[in-house]
């Protein structure tokens, strides 16, 4: 079987793969990087949406052949360094963006890509972002609002919590 | 100033923590040592002979450790149906066989006919592919009006298809159908309920393993009730003790009441691991839930309404065809009867109500409880109906609601459909919504729009649920095959730390929090001091498991019961180490004291005292300090709102868009407001899902079209607006501890027919009176063009 190397969350990975392994199958079965999901089989849901090479991607829809040489953050990586919540993840704890937690990982990297493009989204802008996310628990009220006030705290301002 | 911790505070969710650092453990995270895949071979059609199956090819294909069909499963039951429905004849329910492997016959698509179990999941799959299968296809029955005509029969135990016949209030019959023949005006509407699928985000699981040694069997699965799984698959399909089967639901990615259910393919990977002789995990895909996973709804209903001149709502009669599928899922015989007959009296005074409905036999995928299950049936067929009148009779459509409203003084209040209503203010709800809603102002609204060319309309909706289904009693004499209670043991440990084991079962509702509040606010003590602990046979004592809005109700009461028995053991070693009368020791804040004195000792003392009982008064009670306690409630629960919906229409186009959604519940008392407004805000989502986008639908020889979410609309962020939520009319419960009432299911319940209301009323100058569910713009602009022409 082919070999791949890859970082992951900073860290230099490698391993054997078939050709038909997915990346998302590379991170789950293979480096144990559980924390990204798998929900749907035609890319719809997002549940496994990673960064790959600092752009939001659904692991289910690449080769992890593909990835050779890449640089790939999933949510295992977005914490701070000292272990505590980044801001996104933070913000989604406080605003209560999060219910089941299945979709959770692929929304907080979405938001993350969205965020990096756009720094002061519209909630409107947030809504259409969010089409390649699907959650079921939450009807997105609070992951807007989680999204809008990570938007807020990263531009260095101050939001007032509810 | 809001309370930051305790009974009412919005505390933020410890389990977020572990969701949010990709720490969760879901049932696909766990993978077990010489772990084998699982795939299983299903019907391609929806209805068919088998004559055989060549599994040769395919058990010596690379990796295949064993491949299974029914001949292999002797011994072994069906899946069994967990409640039973008399007819109105006095006969049990058509129970037909439910086979873990298709027997004979395959009955809908995605019938499991051979399960393949391989090294890894690839080289499973890739052997299904070479197994022969010989299935001579047979016309299907799909349509619910034509399967009760007979021809197909879809089991032969049921010629005509129908599961049962039942009619409630049987005895009303009679004056009900001289109240409608007699009445100043009767509106008449048929509709439908259409066929959803529940979809929660994680795809079942299911996971078994034998541990030869000890003849120990573990399942771990997706579940919303490990227990319940374990009594049906262990005393009914496996024959396997309680005592040799543990059940373990880890961290569940939602369930909506797919995951109620003891779903055939728990029961084979159970049975299987032991036959391999090693653990066996099965995940389904996205297609294979649409397939397997037991959908929602599908009811075919006509409603007539009869009023006297003023509106006063005098009778209603149902009929309902509501489709059970191709099998008995557990609980599907008792959503469209005591679920939805139950609930037609709505927030009504309505003296008399008959309903008749029809089970019928399909090949399609069994139809069994999703959110609301039954409650947002009969609300949809009441407050559409009601707006209809309202219309007919040129009464304002709140007014005519409010003019037979049940009234604050009334409760409790015997409904003519058999339950009783403990309290309630159906006014309050109306007020409230209405205003949020500022319904003043929307003439001028209409206006505005209407000068652009578009239609605005406003609609109202009312509904009453029946949560935390109860007592055990009752429901034994409604058909239900097990108790309805709660249990839950609270243990505090020598250093004072508290764990509490409940039965409920959390997938998203943050029982970790809100129960740990509830305990918390008890012993006074910090909420980081309270541990919550569930989906595992092995560590909590019993459980019924969480669906029908009855976690709090039900679950939290028994919590409440253990914490009662500790507290009032715990006054009595605080009597003895302060050497005083146990009536005069008072508890607060998590300190003991004599009262009228200054002497006290703290809960860790006490504590502490139980497991190292030096100074103990051992003859009256023992050490420790932990109790168990089941609840059995009194009766339902019995939240009720009002929801307010304003939508815009595109005449040209058909495209609706929500212009705001406004929802007044009465839950009772709230724990955690954060976490109730949430759940509202998901419930919303997914009964304007219905409203607006879903459907599942499938052909004529009963392929399912919508079997992927490239097919079956969810709803996107994009098609949602926010939600202004409110539940400050709170009438508490009268009969459990909390004075809670359930918030689950609310929102799927009551936004239907309000969204509907809102469109029917946009487009009521262009003579639309009714539009069946899902609104897309096809059918809206249909629903124009029909009423022009």
């Amino acid at each position: 079987m082919p070999k791949v190397s890859m970082t992951v969350n900073g860290k230099a990975v490698s391993g054997e793969v078939e050709g038909r392994t997915l990346l998302v199958q590379f991170l789950r079965e293979g480096l144990g990087l559980t924390g990204t999901h798998v929900g749907c089989d035609t890319s719809q849901c997002g549940a496994c949406v990673v960064h790959v090479n600092g752009e939001s991607v659904k692991a289910c829809t690449v080769f992890a052949l593909g990835c050779e040489g890449a640089e790939v953050r999933t949510i295992e990586g977005m914490a701070n360094p000292d272990g505590s919540l980044g801001v996104i993840q933070a913000a989604f704890q406080e605003h209560h963006g999060l219910q089941c937690g299945f979709c959770t990982p692929g929304m907080v990297m979405s938001a993350a890509d969205l965020l990096k493009q756009n720094a002061s989204p519209s909630e409107r802008e947030v809504r259409e972002w969010l089409e390649g996310n699907i959650c079921r628990c939450t009807g997105y009220h609070n992951i807007v609002k989680a999204i809008m006030a990570a938007a807020a705290t990263l531009r260095g301002e101050q939001v007032a919590a509810e | 100033m809001p309370k930051d911790h305790g009974i009412g505070a919005s505390s933020k969710r410890r389990e977020d923590v572990r969701f949010l650092t990709g720490k969760g453990q879901y049932t696909d995270d766990i993978n077990r040592p010489g772990q084998t895949y699982c795939y299983f071979l299903r019907s391609s059609v929806a209805h068919g002979k088998i004559n055989g199956i060549d599994t040769s090819a395919a058990a010596a294909a690379p990796g295949v450790v064993a491949v299974f069909t029914a001949k292999d499963l002797e011994g072994v039951g069906g899946v069994p149906c967990g409640w039973q429905v008399t007819d109105k004849d006095g006969n049990p329910m058509k129970e037909p066989k439910h086979p873990i492997l298709a027997e004979g016959k395959v009955r809908h698509v995605g019938d499991p006919i051979a399960a393949v179990v391989a090294d890894s999941l690839a080289a499973a799959r890739d052997a299904a592919e070479q197994i022969e299968l010989d299935i001579e296809e047979l016309p299907a029955v799909i349509d619910m009006r034509a399967a009760v005509k007979g021809g197909t029969a879809v089991h032969s135990e049921a010629p005509d298809n129908i599961c049962y016949d039942w009619e409630f209030v049987a005895e009303n019959k009679a004056a009900v159908d001289e109240a409608i023949r007699g009445a100043h005006h009767v509106t008449t509407l048929e509709l439908v309920n259409q066929r959803l699928v529940a979809n929660p985000m994680e795809p079942r699981c299911a996971i078994g393993e034998y541990d030869a040694g000890r003849d120990e069997h573990t399942l771990w699965t997706t579940s919303q009730n490990p227990h319940v799984i374990r009594l049906l698959m262990g005393a009914f399909v496996l024959s396997i003790p309680e005592h040799k089967l543990r059940v373990v639901a880890p961290d569940v990615g939602g369930g909506f009441g797919s995951k109620i259910y003891h779903y055939a393919e728990e029961a084979f990977v159970t049975w299987a691991a032991k036959k391999v002789g090693r653990p066996i995990k099965w995940t389904a895909d996205r297609s294979e839930a649409f397939l397997s996973d037991a959908q929602g709804r599908d009811h075919v209903t006509k409603v007539e309404l009869a009023m006297d001149k003023d509106g006063h709502f005098l009778a209603l009669r149902c009929s309902t065809l509501a489709n059970m599928g191709a099998y008995l899922s557990t609980f599907a015989p008792c959503i469209p009867t005591w679920l939805h007959g139950t609930l037609l009296a709505g927030n009504y005074r309505t003296p008399l109500v008959f309903t008749n409905v029809k089970a019928v036999f399909t090949n399609t995928v069994p139809v069994d409880a999703y959110r609301g299950a039954g409650r947002p049936e009969a609300t949809f067929q009441l407050e559409r109906t009601i707006d209809k009148a309202a219309r007919e009779m040129g009464i304002d459509p709140a007014e005519l609601r409010r003019r037979n409203f049940i009234q604050p003084d009334q409760f409790p209040y015997q409904t003519p459909v058999a339950v009783v209503y403990d309290t309630g203010n159906y006014g309050a709800t109306l007020d409230k919504a209405l205003e949020l809603a500022d319904v003043k102002g929307f003439a001028a609204r209409k206006a505005a729009s209407k000068a652009k060319g578009k239609l605005r309309g406003l609609g109202i909706a009312n509904y009453i649920e029946a949560c935390g289904i109860a007592p055990s009693s009752l429901v034994g004499a409604l058909g239900a095959r097990a108790g309805l209670y709660e249990a839950a043991t609270v243990r505090v440990n020598p250093t004072g730390n508290i764990s509490v084991f409940t039965g409920s079962h959390s997938h998203g509702q943050g029982h970790e929090t809100t129960f740990a509040q509830v305990v918390a606010e008890m012993l006074g003590c910090s909420e980081s001091q309270v541990d919550i602990v569930h989906g595992d046979t092995s560590r909590i004592p019993f459980g019924m498991g969480t669906y029908g809005s009855r976690s709090l109700a039900v679950g939290g009461s028994a919590i409440v019961k253990s914490v009662e028995k500790i507290i009032t053991k715990a006054k009595k070693i605080a009597a003895h180490l302060l050497e005083a009368s146990e009536s005069d020791i008072t508890f607060a804040n998590g300190q003991f004291t004599v009262s009228g004195t200054d002497r006290s000792i703290d809960w860790g003392t006490v504590a502490l005292t139980a497991y190292v009982p030096h100074k103990y008064p051992i003859s009256e009670i023992e050490p420790g300090l932990e109790e168990t306690s089941f609840y059995d409630p009194a009766n339902f629960t019995y939240p009720a709102g009002t929801y307010v919906c304003e939508v815009e229409v595109d005449p040209d186009t058909g495209v609706v868009e929500i212009q705001s959604f406004v929802a007044a519940d009465d839950f009772g008392n709230v724990v955690n407001p954060m976490i109730v407004e949430g759940q509202v805000h998901g419930g919303l989502a997914q009964g304007i899902g219905q409203a607006m986008l879903e459907g599942c639908t499938y052909d004529e020889s009963g392929q399912l079209l919508s079997a992927s979410y490239m097919d079956y609309a969810m709803p996107r962020a994009a098609d949602l607006p926010n939600f202004v939520v409110d539940h400050s009319c709170a009438t508490p419960c009268t009969h459990n501890p909390l004075g809670v009432k359930g918030c689950g299911e609310a929102g799927a319940i009551g936004s239907p027919p309000a969204l509907v209301n809102a469109v029917v009323d946009a487009l009521a100058g262009h003579g639309v009176t009714h539009i069946d569910m899902p609104l897309s713009p096809g059918r809206v602009w249909e629903a124009i063009r029909a009423a022009r022409h």
